[in-house]
């Protein structure tokens, strides 16, 4: 048992904390209050291979795997929510071709959205498909050489901003679940367009849109895998997004304790740092403990991955526990800052809205708490 | 082309008198010159010799016969047309040259971006030794050698270094440190002209342009108020108010390296170990911690004023007058109170 | 073109502190990083060979350990590394470290610029980069704020508290950066990977004594013009006052009285 970093691990973690310091802390607060993509800093971590991360040298990507995918998403997070939740989602557009794409699709698409800088979008949700994806009421029909969608997904992370988007449509009606099919639609395909941009609580600035598909015809070759693997090709797909999911909940957990341990020494009350009372050291102690605990959680559920080895339940627990610490963590620690936490001038109140998200996203807690009493029930 | 070598086993005997190595910016003398001239007439009486000037320039004959007001026994004017501006090798081949054949026991020069810049090339023409950025000049009372002491580490430790066995022992002095010589009217002393062997083909690196910035150029050494802020700031427009409260005040901007490293400003701006140090009658900090590095830079200020959130940091051990709480707050209140003081005096 | 980097591993001074009891410097935990002005210059040869396609080595001298700044420059761009590290080599000053690189710098040879950065933020002399040129014999322009290529020379933009010069010179030349030259790229996700793995270990090549044509006379301890007769910490004794109020702007106008009565205002 080993639960050191490698070298290479230990300066990726060093570069990606620089780069969030440097490139993501000073836009945290303006591109969440004006909801604004940042581009300029997915731009930057385009450059550093960010976008390229667990994807083969040979296809344009960086190399490293799921622990490396951790290890930075959940530096951005302790800066930027809504910057680490792109990240995340880009790549489970990005690992999906990875997995399903054919040769041709891969050398294809991945060049682009690893360091071509091309940005991605995963579709999935509908209306009246949350939760229950098998509802899925967006159809491809094939005619000829290509593929007619016609529908609308919703709260589609990136959507508006994406050049790519892998869209979960049915081919065949009939078979419900198993008449899913994954096809890649490049946004620029006329038919496709973007709705409503929504207004939300927190991880503001990744926007998430609406998206149409009008007669939208594509060939017939950006189907991914075969007809019908749909379902099974956005699960497996989720699998991984929960460890990224995961990431970003650790990360605005570390970032919160960061804060409040920073505070509790500057702050003075009854003429002593606020440190020296033992309410809030207690509060740090538990802070501190929880997030030990999702941070090997999480770790433990990308080896299993890596090695390849069953991670489906262990990637829900890590997901589940670790979202709930996030918000558990953000919460005490805008406490700990008292009003000044309740101000926008300090970051505390982003982090708990930025944090909900991950409780919900993804997969909700509840959904989670399916699958990992599935696994555990048999 | 020959290297020089150190450690040949010189007499020491052989090498006499204390030079300082004059610089001129714009047909100007720095201030620095005047400062070594000071240091350097101090040195040469501690060990009985003699004080001279080397000035490197064309058409600058003037300038030289104001240099003998200071106190100076000479005035080596190395006079020729190809070192009219500042050029690398111009400067090092003749300085050199002239101190290979004369054999100065100890040789001064500026700190500055020039005196940095030919040093070295100097030294390792010459074959010795040379210390950087010395703050402090002393003789061995023993044996008579210079001791030459210079920060290290950001200025968390002072080193005194030795040049034993070479000559001329040569340092580079940090600008503002040393005090200056006196102007006298009486001019004592004599020029020397020298005309120096150099050929258009030594000089390898060729001027072409001059940009001389057209915003205000910071001069932190001479001011009497120094202002500065650092990474209690939290971001760059703080700046305004640093510069809002150094007018008030009449001083210049400064700042801290985290400031500089965070690209709030220019490096121009940079008090500190690795940026200048300034003796200002009254220094503010604000939302500078103090590390070493930076106090290394304004610690001599008469007045030293800290404001910062965090009452542990440094700076409040070497203030003469702090204040805890948010600079943000305190600041805008500094200057409302300086502006109705001046109102109340008109 | 091949660009040569000189590059120091040195501690984070930022982080350095000092044990008020014994007085000296507490380096235990403190951080080694590549000083910050070689990481300029470093920045700027890999510009030139993003456009032009130089080839870049860079180059460190120091123990085994400074091999770490070598794998950096390597994760950001570098094709090579040497790391010039031998026991001989201990204790140099700059003009036996200057006589060392140059003698490195000549055995990889071939070269058209040699970068280093204007200062090292340890020792802050500034020295070695005028004294690797010299041992060279080749020109140099130190404090660089730009440059770029024009034709086959190099229009190199000076820096300094007078102004901005602008100088032109042939290859091979020797420049030393400043902050103000660029800003720095991160390393890539796959240049660390690379260059922390086996392969860069590969192409890191170390030269001793052995491997350089040096007069061991001029290097080392012993081959110092210039030694450290003593070292100390340097003592502050000040009486601060620190000004109490009810709130900021009682502060601040009990602080502005007690300037005005010192006439500094």
């Amino acid at each position: 048992m080993d639960f050191n970093f490698s070298k290479s691990e230990e300066v990726i973690q060093k570069v990606a904390r620089e780069f969030a310091e440097k490139e993501v802390a000073p836009l945290a607060e303006e591109i969440d209050r004006e909801g604004r993509y940042p581009f300029e800093t997915f731009d930057k971590m385009v450059k550093c291979g960010f976008t390229g991360i667990a994807v083969p040298v040979e296809y344009g990507g960086s190399g490293g795997d799921d622990i490396t995918k951790i290890i930075v998403i959940s530096e951005i997070a302790k800066k930027c929510g809504a910057t680490a939740a792109i990240l995340s989602i880009h790549a489970v557009f990005v690992q999906t071709v990875l997995k399903f794409g054919s040769e041709e699709q891969k050398q294809k698409y991945l060049p682009l959205v690893t360091s071509g800088g091309k940005k991605t979008a995963f579709a999935l949700t509908e209306p009246n498909a949350g939760s229950d994806a098998a509802t899925v009421k967006t159809t491809a029909v094939l005619e000829g050489d290509e593929y007619v969608l016609n529908g609308t997904k919703c709260f589609i992370t990136g959507g508006n901003v994406a050049d790519y988007v892998v869209v979960f449509a049915s081919t065949d009606p009939s078979k419900g679940v198993k008449g899913l099919s994954a096809i890649i639609v490049p946004t620029s395909t006329p038919g496709f367009s973007v709705g409503k941009i929504e207004n939300k609580m927190g991880i503001r600035a990744s926007q998430t849109a609406e998206i149409i598909f009008d007669n939208c015809r594509v060939p017939k070759k950006n189907l991914v895998g075969k007809e019908g693997q749909g379902f099974k090709i956005a699960m497996i797909g989720l699998d991984g997004a929960r460890i990224g999911v995961a990431a970003q909940a650790l990360g605005l957990a570390e970032g919160a304790l960061e804060e409040s341990v920073s505070y509790m020494k500057e702050r003075v009350q009854f003429g002593k740092p606020i440190a020296a009372l033992q309410g809030l050291q207690w509060y740090i102690a538990e802070m501190a403990t929880k997030i030990e605990c999702a941070r090997w959680m999480i770790y433990r559920a990308a080896y299993l991955k890596i090695s390849g080895q069953p991670f489906t339940k262990e990637a829900a627990m890590a997901k589940l526990n670790a979202s709930e610490t996030a918000s558990f963590v953000t919460n005490r620690a805008l406490q700990i800052h008292g009003g000044y936490g309740y101000m926008k001038d300090y970051p505390l109140e982003r982090m708990v809205r930025d944090a909900k998200i991950t409780e919900i996203y993804e997969g909700t807690s509840e959904i989670h708490k399916v699958v990992i009493s599935r696994a555990v029930l048999g | 082309m020959e290297i020089a070598k150190v450690n040949q086993g010189i007499d020491l005997k052989d090498y006499n008198d204390v030079w300082i190595i004059g610089e001129l910016i714009d047909g100007k003398v720095h201030p620095v010159t005047i400062e070594l001239i000071g240091e350097g007439k101090k040195l040469a009486e501690k060990i009985n010799k003699k004080l001279n000037v080397v000035i490197v320039g064309h058409g600058v004959k003037g300038i030289t016969e104001r240099l003998l007001h200071f106190g100076v026994d000479k005035v080596l004017y190395i006079e020729h047309e190809l070192l009219k501006d500042f050029n690398t090798e111009g400067y090092a081949i003749t300085i050199s040259d002239l101190i290979k054949e004369r054999k100065p026991e100890i040789v001064l020069l500026g700190a500055t971006s020039i005196g940095r810049d030919i040093g070295p090339r100097i030294a390792a023409k010459v074959g010795t030794g040379l210390t950087a950025d010395c703050t402090k000049l002393e003789i061995d009372e023993t044996d008579g050698k210079l001791l030459q002491t210079r920060p290290a580490f950001g200025g968390n430790l002072m080193a005194t270094i030795i040049c034993p066995n070479n000559r001329p022992q040569m340092s580079t002095v940090r600008p503002g440190v040393m005090a200056k010589a006196v102007h006298v009217d009486y001019a004592g002393g004599e020029i020397e002209v020298i005309n120096p062997k150099i050929s258009k083909d030594d000089l390898r690196v060729k001027l072409i342009d001059k940009i001389v910035s057209g915003k205000k150029r910071v001069n932190l050494i001479e001011a009497k108020v120094v202002v500065s802020g650092g990474r209690g700031l939290k971001e760059a427009s703080g700046f305004r108010l640093i510069q809002e409260l150094a007018e008030a005040l009449g001083g210049e901007v400064g700042s801290s390296r985290a400031a500089v490293d965070a690209g709030w400003i220019e490096s121009p701006h940079q008090v500190g170990q690795t940026g200048t140090t300034v003796r200002p009658d009254l220094y503010v900090a604000c939302g500078i911690s103090g590390a070493i590095q930076h106090q290394a830079g304004m610690h001599e200020s008469k007045y030293i004023i800290a404001i910062n959130k965090d009452k542990n940091a440094p700076i409040f051990e070497i203030c003469d007058f702090g204040i805890v709480g948010d600079l943000y707050e305190i600041v805008p209140a500094m200057i409302e109170a300086i502006n109705e003081k001046h109102f109340l005096e008109i | 073109m091949r660009i040569i980097v000189c590059l120091k591993q040195v501690p984070d001074t930022n982080e350095v502190r000092i044990n008020q009891e014994t007085g000296t410097l507490i380096r235990d935990g403190v951080p080694s990083i590549m000083n910050p002005d070689d990481k300029n210059a470093l920045e700027a040869a890999l510009r030139f060979k993003d456009e032009f396609g130089a080839e870049l080595t860079a180059v460190s001298m120091g123990p085994p350990q400074a091999k770490d700044v070598l794998k950096e420059a390597m994760a950001m761009g570098a094709d090579e590394g040497v790391l010039i590290s031998d026991r001989a080599f201990g204790g140099s000053d700059t003009w036996a470290t200057a006589t060392i690189i140059a003698a490195a710098i000549e055995k990889i040879g071939n070269y058209d610029i040699v970068f280093c950065g204007r200062q090292a933020i340890d020792g802050d002399t500034a020295q070695v980069g005028p004294e690797i040129a010299e041992f060279l014999n080749i020109p140099q322009v130190t404090y660089v704020k730009n440059a770029k290529f024009e034709g086959d020379k190099l229009e190199v933009v000076r820096y300094t508290e007078y102004g901005e010069y602008v100088f032109e010179v042939a290859t091979p030349v020797l420049l030393t950066a400043i902050k103000e030259l660029n800003d720095p790229r991160y390393p890539t996700i796959k240049g660390i990977n690379e260059a922390y793995g086996d392969k860069g270990e590969e192409k890191i090549r170390v030269f001793g004594i052995g491997d350089l044509v040096v007069d061991s006379t001029q290097i080392g301890l012993k081959g110092s013009p210039t030694n450290v007769y003593k070292s100390f910490v340097p003592v502050k004794n000040k009486v601060s006052e620190i000004i109490d109020g009810n709130n900021s702007k009682d502060k601040a106008n009990t602080l502005v009285m007690k300037l005005s009565e010192l006439n500094l205002i």
